[in-house]
């Protein structure tokens, strides 16, 4: 447990990327939907007024998933140094 | 009987999604060290993720449920919820009032008023904050329970339990960090969800002109017209009711107050990005009735006595899922649905505890801890919290009007607030004893204009409180709205003139024209880029809702 005088640092750095979730969610989503798309009965067909909507959501589920990869990978969570080294080193571990 | 067709697949996508859940609650929680990591994210969170979280918090089953209910209801009309009724406060929270909130560096909304004002204005707001978020916690949880009873046939309990066994998992382990990252996460899902239902029901209605014709009635296709003053016959009252009531007091009430939204901009890693967490909001929930507004029109065309027995305006939503969406599709907007339910609790649960935490236990029952104590405590409020939450949800599903009357007494509270903020933030005459004042002036204002409503003939259809119609209660509520925020000022305003003002030095920050001297100079600051300036945002936000306004009139 930490000392009353020793503050703990945040460890708010440590924070994971949401961009990887949802890419990886919806990339996911987008294959599984896209794949029963093609496999598509009449009767789920005539369901949704005609359209295949499995294929259309999972191929549109599939963009925006590989978008938030891309995104990611472009443009990555910069770590500020500083922090890093206070989470892991300069700060207590207040892990219960 | 309302029950959906799930198959197994349905039942994939769902379980992909609550694991999911709970990885992002075990994933946040490296990210856990101090009390503000847990309550406040460290604030460090990037303006998109927060701003998609600020318009999600508000996104919550209820409010998409019934803002589909109202489109069949009101037809185009309910807009006013949107483009009056929220963007403007939202653009104003932005630009105006988050330099305050967030330069002042408090935790809360209820501390900005302990240092503006004094500790009794403190106390009436943090606890009538913290009961009613709880409560609507229960609300919301036995409200998903109901939907999951009539969608898949659970069982109510099972239901509540499992629900709230998964938000207990994923905040109390993650905290503010995995409620935002959720949020985020449920607004993409359920934006995914809605999508198909508009696209496939507008292509079976014949698209927006066959939509019209088969709604066949006129008024739901005008969001002005029947609103003047003295002769209204629009289903939202007059203009004043509409702009004063709803756009004015009630929306900037709620926006720009509502802890459970200021929080996600105070967990902003810069005053930029705090500043833009609204903005960024505002672009969604100006094209959201979209996909509310019109699945409930299309309710209205495509399904047989919409409106009576079993289907009822709140379920529009549900029995167009049931209509239209394959197995597949129709577990991605299950999912959606569920997620929306959940984060309407977690959105709650999580101001709950920041509020509990800090400005109950920290500031009144046991001060000067260590902040490991604090975190200890944040972590122990949000169980305490979710238990509470459980146990309204239960009492309320033997009670069903407690719902209403939990709601409609925690909206005497909110009513006035925003006259209390903006006489703090902008007239630093204003007295320690007159915030609390004129909250409970306002907060009375409101109770009496609400029963008083009913006995006033304008108010009723017809205006004749004798004939057989039922009254316009949105219009009583937005008329009491305007009467909690004049009564509120006006009692500020007295108050102020016969007390003694608090010494300038410690309103720094807190009022405009007393900055506070100890602030960094904006100069050294970095400037955000161009595009991201919150002033072109907040511009461009109002710009689009003027031109929607226009074309939907």
């Amino acid at each position: 447990m930490t000392s009353e005088s020793h503050a703990p640092k945040s460890a708010a750095a440590r924070l994971f990327d949401i961009r990887l979730l949802i890419g990886g969610l919806f990339v996911l989503y987008g294959l599984m939907l896209g794949i029963a798309g093609f496999f598509v009965s009449d009767k789920a067909r005539a369901k949704a007024a005609g359209i295949n909507i499995n294929l259309w959501l999972g191929v549109g589920m599939l963009v925006l998933g590989l978008l938030f990869l891309l995104w990611r990978k472009l443009n990555p969570l910069k770590v500020e140094p500083d922090a890093e080294v206070a989470a892991d080193v300069g700060g207590p571990d207040v892990r219960h | 009987m309302l029950r959906l067709d799930v198959n197994v697949f349905d039942y994939a996508i769902l379980a992909v999604y609550f694991a999911l859940v709970v990885v992002i609650g075990l994933l946040a929680r490296r990210a856990i060290a101090t009390s503000e990591d847990f309550l406040l994210s460290g604030r460090s969170l990037p303006a998109w993720v927060t701003g998609l979280a600020f318009i999600s918090a508000n996104l919550g089953a209820i409010e998409i449920l019934g803002m589909a209910a109202n489109g069949a209801q009101y037809g185009l009309s309910t807009v006013h919820f949107y483009w009056i009724g929220a963007v403007p406060a939202m653009i104003f929270l932005g630009l105006v009032m988050m330099p305050f909130y967030y330069k002042s560096k408090v935790r809360s909304v209820p501390e900005f008023l302990l240092r503006r004002f004094n500790p009794a204005t403190h106390l009436f707001n943090a606890v009538s904050f913290a009961v009613a978020a709880v409560l609507i916690a229960g609300v919301n949880l036995y409200a998903l329970a109901l939907v999951i009873k009539s969608l898949i046939g659970w069982p109510i309990w099972v239901s509540i339990i499992l629900s709230a066994a998964f938000v207990l998992v994923y905040i109390t382990l993650g905290g503010l960090s995995a409620a935002i990252y959720n949020e985020v996460l449920q607004f993409f899902v359920i934006i995914a969800g809605l999508v198909p239902l508009v696209i496939i029901g507008l292509k079976d209605v014949g698209g927006w002109h066959g939509l019209q014709m088969k709604v066949h009635n006129d008024k739901l296709f005008n969001s002005w017209a029947g609103t003047h003053v003295g002769t209204w016959n629009n289903p939202l009252g007059d203009w004043i009711g509409i702009v004063m009531g709803l756009g004015f007091v009630l929306s900037f009430g709620y926006w720009t107050t509502n802890f459970a939204e200021v929080q996600r901009a105070l967990s902003a890693k810069d005053l930029s990005a705090a500043q833009r967490t609204p903005l960024i909001g505002s672009f969604p929930k100006i094209f959201i009735p979209a996909l509310t507004i019109i699945p409930g029109l299309i309710a209205i065309a495509v399904i047989p006595k919409m409106g009576s027995g079993d289907k009822a305006y709140n379920n529009a939503i549900p029995l167009l899922m049931n209509k239209y969406l394959p197995n597949g599709t129709l577990g991605v907007a299950l999912a959606g649905l569920l997620a929306a339910f959940m984060a309407g609790m977690a959105a709650n649960v999580s101001s709950f505890n920041t509020v509990f935490t800090y400005d109950i236990w920290q500031t009144y029952v046991r001060k000067g801890r260590s902040d490991s104590y604090y975190l200890r405590v944040g972590r122990i409020v949000t169980v305490i919290g979710i238990l509470i939450g459980i146990a309204t949800a239960f009492i309320a599903s033997g009670y069903t009007n407690i719902m209403n009357y939990i709601q409609l007494l925690f909206s005497y509270f909110n009513a006035p607030l925003f006259a209390t903020f903006i006489i703090a933030m902008f007239w630093k005459r204003a007295t320690a004893w007159s915030g609390v004042a004129g909250l409970a002036a306002g907060t009375i204002g409101a109770a009496v204009m609400h029963f008083a409503g009913y006995h006033i003939g304008y108010f009723y259809p017809g205006g004749d409180v004798l004939s057989h119609a039922k009254v316009n209660a949105q219009m009583v509520n937005f008329y009491g709205a305007i009467v909690a925020f004049v009564a509120d000022a006006v009692v500020t305003v007295i108050v102020s003139l016969v007390t003694r003002p608090k010494p300038v030095e410690e309103l720094a920050g807190l009022v405009y024209g007393v900055p506070d001297p100890n602030a960094p100079d904006p100069k050294s600051l970095p400037k955000p880029s161009w595009w991201a300036s919150p002033k072109l945002l907040g511009g461009v936000s109002a710009g689009i809702v003027v031109v929607l306004s226009l074309i939907f009139t």
